[in-house]
């Protein structure tokens, strides 16, 4: 496929990929700084009194007591902070039909999830705000919680929203060639229906902000541990009736937020309401219970699923009808329609097949709203996919590998549109599936299982095929009029000492953005990376842009870094040929040196340069103005998205009589494009992939069937731990895409989308001869045993 | 307002006085109080590891202790160990093998580690991944955190003038 920068010279060797990561090296000497670790002056403290009920009416409130606490500053309603505060709808045009209330910071009138925020108490200790939240009294009337997804789709069933006619907030369909036809048609049809559990982010820093406003000149600066500090400018400006050039948000460290941290939750706007109120700087950080009943939630979807084929075992048709629980709301502003949205059209989509129906329903419960999170709507696309390739495989006694050779997308049909409506540039499915075999030696561990069957012990082999979303553009939010950026800004400087300092609107999470942006305007620049100093995470240090999500870091951050680089190298090239009255076009910079590309030596040095341009540019020709710094901004071009692609596979032992799942190996070939930092990448994929097991092995928000969440603690919500995990091993294949000058793809989702579809093919393939089939995720020893028929 | 009390005790190895009430957990003293902000608190259950202090020899979780118990106890954070080789060369391994990410759980994470090569000189893997299990750690996988450890435990290390 011709993309824009089809014929960009490209660099594929990066400047300090030996070096750590700066960032590293400080959290390792315990020098981070999280927003707790940020005390402002004459800082008081926020705490929420919660919904004990999934669903009820709030008779009526009564805060007195509360207020009258020693050390109590404010004490506030819903109804208290209307006139502050305008209410949010989280929908966007792009999802015609999508429904969901209005909300506030606090619940207003009626809770509608266990843990909803209902009353904010400010004081100057979190420990004196939470005496408080002891002495508040509210008179409810409990309402029917509506809990399993189908309760929520029973027609006759209580209503999460009276003024609405049902509890499905949107509903869509898509369909590609005949499905209907080829399922009339086909050999074989294979058909199963998933239930998927519920997870939670679970990022070790909880949620976090401090906002501070100041009166004086209604300027607000909020310290907030956010993924995306410009999206958050916007909101508080618009809901708070700010002007936009007095808000401010800084992102210091953030511990960890893998999507979690990117939507507009009620408390921290209460914080800024609070601050508002009293004039002073408020901190909320979120206690674990807290993190557990109001971060978003993820995932929660039951889907029947068919695929039908043909008796040599090509794929013909998929039909999906995919139903998702997503709480009371639609998150705003990315709203929670985008998971299953996705997750339907990546269904079958590693695949060449012809003929696809698939429908979404969404639906209201009375449980914590759901919204993106890592790789948004892949597991369960990828999940229902190769679980059924494997069903079929069975009926049709192929192997695994033949049967999705046999089917990949392959390189004489790029680019292409997936059944679900993706374009695919190019992918390399073909050749990552025989760098896995290889990289496992399938054939052994086949024989290894064989062998070991004989002895009664039960191991299984899974695979799986994906492709992955990355570097969104406008098509993503902004055409459904969200008002999140899709370009990237970068600023760029020589500092007098020869050295390079950047700040770019992409922010940094751990993953490394950081170090990779400092790798590449080293490269691009010609200098040596520990040379260049990055600012990310603040509106008003570092040029407006989207900053980290839907891995746009690397791709699109980075081409924003590139072509600034390329622009100011540019301008010192000119300021060194203006110094030494030589031609530009004979330089290039090398290790912070100008050399003449001749002779290969140094004409001058950034440092030399540096001096005479800033501090005798008396010494240069009358009215020549040295552009030392510059400021570029990139537009993701082409398609909407670039697609990555890989194949997972997963070795285990299941204990039949435990029904505990060991987990012996895991392997993963994935293709990102140019690898810009081969560590990091392959650290986004391994935290990816235990992200992916923790989903299928482990993590489930269990309720109960009041609506009462019964998994708030570290202790009941079981994520995966060092002892639990396999070594995972990584290999690459690399095919650059042309939509970006750069070359590089991201790579954050890929470990997540298919190691828990890998993980349940491999529990299925170790059952087989016991004849159990599990189909209900997370897949714990109580679902297996009864798989099992043991209990 | 909580009453308060004074306490003497040693911290990252100086002696120290410091005045508690009776409900600040010994987390939130070491944050709040001594600006000890490597401590970090993620679970205030005892779940996470994050807030792992060395006390009195042992590591422990400082969110489920009371301040007021430490009278007379000596007290080793994240940010102490100064002029320790062995926590040095964690820490450099810990960076250079990318062992962490968001940096949130390392603190910990290095405290658990000391505590393994203290007591088991040449852990294999499966000891250090027994060992760390009381640590959460959400965004490397473990896989970086084990290797680095690996390596410090492994190398040719003279921690024989250590404390």
């Amino acid at each position: 496929m011709s993309g824009p920068y089809e014929n960009t010279e490209r660099h594929t060797q990066f400047v300090g990929q030996d070096k750590p990561r700066r960032n590293a090296v400080r959290h390792a000497h315990g020098r981070g700084k999280f927003v707790d670790d940020i005390v402002l002056a004459n800082m008081a403290h926020i705490a929420f009194f919660r919904s004990p009920y999934a669903h009820a009416e709030i008779i009526s409130i009564d805060v007195e007591e509360a207020r009258n606490l020693l050390g109590v500053v404010d004490v506030f309603t819903a109804a208290d902070i209307t006139d502050i505060c305008t209410p949010w709808v989280g929908k966007l045009d792009h999802f015609p039909g999508l429904r969901s209330p209005e909300q506030l910071p606090l619940a207003n009138g009626r809770a509608r999830w266990n843990g909803e925020p209902v009353v904010a108490v400010v004081a100057e200790t979190r420990a004196i705000a939470e005496d408080a939240l002891e002495l508040i009294d509210v008179e409810w009337q409990e309402l029917p919680a509506i809990v399993g997804i189908d309760n929520s789709r029973s027609a006759d069933g209580p209503l999460v929203h009276p003024e609405y006619d049902s509890n499905v907030a949107f509903v869509m369909e898509l369909t590609a060639g005949d499905s209907k036809d080829a399922f009339a048609n086909a050999d074989v049809i294979v058909e199963d229906t998933l239930e998927l559990g519920r997870q939670t982010g679970l990022t070790l820093e909880p949620r976090s902000i401090i906002a501070d406003f100041d009166p004086s000149l209604r300027k607000l600066t909020a310290y907030h541990s956010t993924q995306t500090p410009y999206q958050m400018q916007d909101i508080f400006t618009r809901h708070f009736n700010l002007s936009e050039e007095n808000v401010r948000v800084i992102s210091p460290d953030v511990g960890g937020s893998f999507g979690m941290k990117l939507h507009v939750y009620g408390e921290e706007m209460a914080a800024v309401a609070a601050s508002i109120r009293i004039g002073r700087p408020v901190k909320f950080i979120a206690d674990r219970m807290e993190s557990f009943l109001s971060d978003i939630h993820l995932r929660e979807h039951k889907v029947h699923a068919r695929m039908a084929l043909t008796k040599d075992g090509d794929i013909l048709a998929m039909q999906v009808d995919d139903a998702t629980g997503i709480g009371p709301f639609s998150v705003y502003p990315r709203t929670s329609a985008m998971e299953g949205n996705q997750a339907l059209r990546l269904m079958g989509a590693p695949y060449k097949m012809p003929h696809y129906d698939g429908k979404l329903t969404v639906l209201f419960q009375n449980k914590a709203p759901t919204c993106q999170y890592r790789a948004v709507g892949h597991p369960i696309g990828v999940t229902t996919t190769e679980h059924l390739v494997d069903l079929a495989a069975k009926k049709l006694n192929m192997d695994p590998f033949e049967i999705r050779r046999r089917n990949v997308t392959t390189q004489d049909m790029y680019p292409l549109k997936t059944a679900g409506g993706y374009i695919l540039e190019r992918l390399s499915h073909e050749e990552c599936l025989d760098k896995l075999e290889k990289l496992m030696d399938y054939q052994a561990l086949r024989a290894e299982q064989a062998e070991l069957r004989e002895r009664g012990i039960y191991r299984g082999i899974g695979i799986g095929a994906f492709i992955e979303i990355t570097n969104p553009g406008p098509a993503f939010y902004g055409v459904g009029g969200a008002r999140i950026s899709s370009q990237d800004g970068c600023f760029m400087k020589l500092e007098p000492s020869g050295k390079i300092r950047i700040a770019v609107s992409v922010t940094e999470q751990g993953q490394g953005t950081e170090t990779v942006m400092a790798q590449v305007a080293a490269t691009y620049l010609g200098v040596d990376i520990d040379h260049v100093d990055v600012i990310t995470g603040d509106t008003e240090r570092t040029p407006y842009g989207g900053a980290t999500w839907a891995s746009r870091g690397a791709g699109i951050g980075g081409s924003t870094v590139m072509i600034a680089a390329l622009a100011l190298k540019e301008n010192l090239l000119e300021i060194a040929a203006v110094i030494l009255q030589g031609d530009a076009s004979k330089f290039d910079i090398v290790d912070g040196e100008i050399i003449d590309i001749a002779t290969k030596r140094s004409v001058i040095s950034l440092s030399e340069l540096g001096r005479i341009a800033y501090f005798r540019p008396d010494t240069l020709p009358a009215d020549y103005h040295p552009q030392l710094s510059v400021t570029r901004h990139y537009v993701p071009q082409g398609t909407p998205f670039d697609f990555t692609n890989g194949v997972q596979a997963s070795y285990l032992e299941v204990d039949v009589e435990t029904g505990i799942v060991k987990l012996l190996d895991h392997w993963v070939v994935e293709d990102c494009g140019i690898i810009l930092n081969r560590q990091l990448v392959d650290e986004q994929i391994r935290g990816g992939v235990v992200h992916g097991l923790g989903g299928i092995l482990f993590e489930e928000c269990l309720y109960s069937p009041e609506g009462q969440l019964m998994s708030a603690t570290m202790a009941d919500y079981l994520a995966p731990l060092a002892n639990e995990m396999p070594d995972i091993h990584i290999a690459h294949c690399e095919t650059p895409t042309n939509m970006t000058p750069l070359g590089a793809k991201g790579v954050g989702e890929a470990g997540t989308a298919a190691a828990g579809a890998v993980v349940l093919n491999a529990v299925n393939d170790a059952l087989h001869p016991l004849d159990a089939t599990l189909r209900t995720t997370p897949l714990t020893p109580e679902r297996i045993l009864t798989a099992l028929g043991k209990i | 307002m909580d009453p308060s009390y004074a306490l003497s005790f040693k911290l990252n190895g100086r002696q120290v006085k410091q005045e508690v009430s009776p409900r600040t957990s010994l987390a939130d003293m070491l944050r709040n109080q001594m600006g000890l902000t490597a401590t970090h608190i993620g679970c205030e259950q005892g779940a996470c590891g994050a807030c792992n202090v060395v006390v009195d020899g042992k590591t422990v979780r400082s969110c489920l202790i009371f301040a007021i118990q430490m009278e007379g106890a000596e007290i080793e954070t994240s940010q102490g160990f100064e002029g320790d080789p062995l926590m040095a060369t964690l820490r450099e391994n810990f960076a250079n093998r990318n062992a962490l990410q968001c940096g949130f759980c390392t603190g910990g994470m290095l405290l658990a580690a000391r505590d393994l090569i203290k007591t088991t000189p040449k852990p294999n893997r499966e000891e250090i991944r027994e060992h760390i299990s009381g640590n959460f750690c959400r965004c490397t996988g473990y896989e970086a955190i084990v290797d680095a450890i690996w390596k410090t435990a492994h190398e040719a290390l003279d921690l024989e003038g250590e404390k």
